[in-house]
């Protein structure tokens, strides 16, 4: 498509001439396999096309042959970073279809499991941020306390990163005896640490050049390119699922809903950095009052949905995450889709990005969070 | 071009250089003090070295001493499987009062299909399998993880049925 010769057919014809580069698909800043066509006059962006399907791999068409039991598994794969999330979402649609209640200790787990996966993608995403900037030092402080958070995954839920931990009824095992004081160790290691991000990264005068004033992404645009999550945030649109339409015990908790109205790439920056006091807050609020009880719910050993339509939405440390299933009361959905946070923040690159420097694109791409994975499924 | 007033922009360039001063001294504070620092060595510590008792590494047939497991061929980790991982090969055993029993021969385990996510051991009604705390499964030839779980000449436990 972009071979040689039309480039050079296409320059004679712009009275400017242009220049076509690709980053990616091999990029290390782009975080994954997306290939970003860019168009530019000089070093001004004219053009951001990505193109996608590198990593493609049928989720949603796989999870039409899988069970409800079994295509939640599946959903790890997709945000890795906010697993926990994901399958939390499935799991909700699936009882929303079964009409199941689920007790209450399950609900604290997972909400607790949900905002400390939240911690740890924000905690990469700064590390990686800072490290797209040049920075390579914050990468290994954020690391250090994302560490703590995945030791208390592997205790509780058998695994780092894809945990499969949620299941229709509540969660796969209950907590492990040593959660509850490794959670405290951590909020206390975070509070010792957390002024070191402002130290290293916030204040410095190089980051918020770089930052301050580049890909301005307006509250307007925001609304119609369906951004949600810090990307909406960040220009002050109001989009906290948590907040909007609260599920499990959001609407007990006591956690504010952050919001910035600079609208550029520092708002969104700043957005994710409250967030996670936000996180900690919740966790602190229910880590000592986790309920007595069961923490699965008796369903059926086969699991069936009746006929009908079934939606669900969250909040993952992106943004919004759909869960849409058909079923035709089998065992099986007939179809089953995500509305991915990312695809939707990922479509707003090319707004932001035009009249911008290419030196500002990695940035203003960091900012977005983007998870590769999840925009192609 | 804007105009900054010489005040501000003296005040621009020391608040400038207070926050590189700022990032710098938290820099040379690791420098100084390596006992804060965490290096995570790789676990080469084997004998000594204690992962989670739920960490899912594989998953294994636990045998008795008197090579007996607990499966009893019910399939049903076979069905919760989302990627075909686990396959149960039969054979007709004779009970000593003479009648033909269906027994599993082999429990197929095929470790390059498996995702760890731990629903046969959910779904097994008689704890007959179980994640153990393994990590490295490479092998050089692909056929090495194609594995039998069940040790050969075992037979079911009594009383599990």
């Amino acid at each position: 498509m972009y071979r040689e010769t039309d480039i050079i057919q296409s320059a004679d014809q712009s009275p400017e001439g242009y220049m076509i580069i690709n980053v990616g698909p091999q990029h290390p800043a782009t975080h994954g396999v997306l290939h970003l066509v860019i168009t530019l006059n000089g070093e001004t962006i004219k053009k951001v096309e990505p193109h996608l399907g590198y990593i493609h791999r049928s989720i949603e068409k796989m999870c039409e042959s899988l069970s409800y039991r079994q295509f939640i598994y599946v959903t790890s794969r997709m945000d890795y970073l906010s697993a926990h999330i994901n399958n939390h979402a499935c799991a909700l649609c699936v009882e929303k279809g079964l009409q199941v209640e689920i007790p209450e200790r399950a609900k604290v787990i997972r909400v607790l499991m949900d905002e400390l996966t939240r911690i740890a993608s924000h905690e990469l995403w700064w590390g990686a941020m800072a490290m797209d900037l040049g920075a390579f030092t914050p990468f290994f402080h954020a690391f250090r306390e994302r560490e703590t958070i995945n030791d208390i995954m592997e205790e509780t839920c058998g695994a780092r990163l894809t945990m499969n931990y949620m299941v229709p009824g509540g969660v796969m095992h209950d907590i492990h005896p040593n959660f509850q004081r490794r959670v405290k160790e951590f909020i206390q290691l975070y509070k010792s640490k957390i002024h070191e991000y402002d130290e290293l990264v916030t204040g410095n005068i190089i980051f918020q050049n770089r930052m301050k004033g580049v890909g301005i992404l307006s509250a307007e645009d925001a609304i119609s390119y369906g951004c949600t999550g810090p990307v909406a945030r960040g220009s002050g649109v109001s989009s906290d699922i948590r907040k909007v339409q609260p599920y499990e015990i959001y609407d007990k908790l006591q956690f504010d809903e952050v919001l910035e109205t600079g609208c550029d790439s520092f708002a969104r920056y700043l957005i994710r950095i409250k967030e996670m006091n936000q996180s900690i807050r919740i966790v602190e609020q229910l880590i000592d009052n986790i309920p007595e009880g069961d923490f699965q719910a008796k369903t059926k050993a086969v699991l069936k949905l009746p006929k009908g339509e079934f939606y669900t939405r969250v909040e993952t440390a992106r943004g919004e995450l759909g869960v849409y299933i058909v079923s035709e009361g089998g065992t099986t959905p007939y179809r089953i889709k995500f509305r991915s946070p990312g695809f939707s923040n990922l479509s707003v690159l090319d707004k932001i990005a035009r009249g911008g420097k290419i030196g500002d694109l990695i940035a203003m791409m960091g900012t977005l969070d983007l998870v590769i994975p999840d925009i192609d499924r | 071009m804007k105009i900054v007033p010489v005040k501000k922009y003296i005040s621009d360039v020391f608040g400038a250089i207070k926050s590189l001063a700022t990032g710098m001294k938290r820099t040379m504070y690791y420098f100084t003090h390596h006992k804060e620092i965490i290096t995570q060595q790789y676990p080469d510590n084997r004998n000594t070295l204690e992962l989670p008792e739920r960490f899912k590494g594989e998953v294994v047939m636990p045998h008795d001493e008197n090579n007996e497991h607990r499966c009893t061929g019910c399939q049903a980790c076979e069905l919760a499987c989302p990627n075909g991982t686990i396959k149960v090969i039969f054979k007709n055993e004779l009970t000593p009062e003479g009648k033909k029993k269906k027994a599993i021969d082999k429990l197929v385990y095929h470790l390059e299909l498996c995702t760890m996510c731990n629903l046969c051991v959910e779904a097994c009604p008689s704890d007959a399998i179980k994640m153990a705390q393994t990590f490295e499964h490479s092998v050089f030839d692909r056929s090495k993880l194609t594995k039998v779980l069940n040790n050969p000449g075992s037979k079911i436990m009594e009383g599990v049925e």
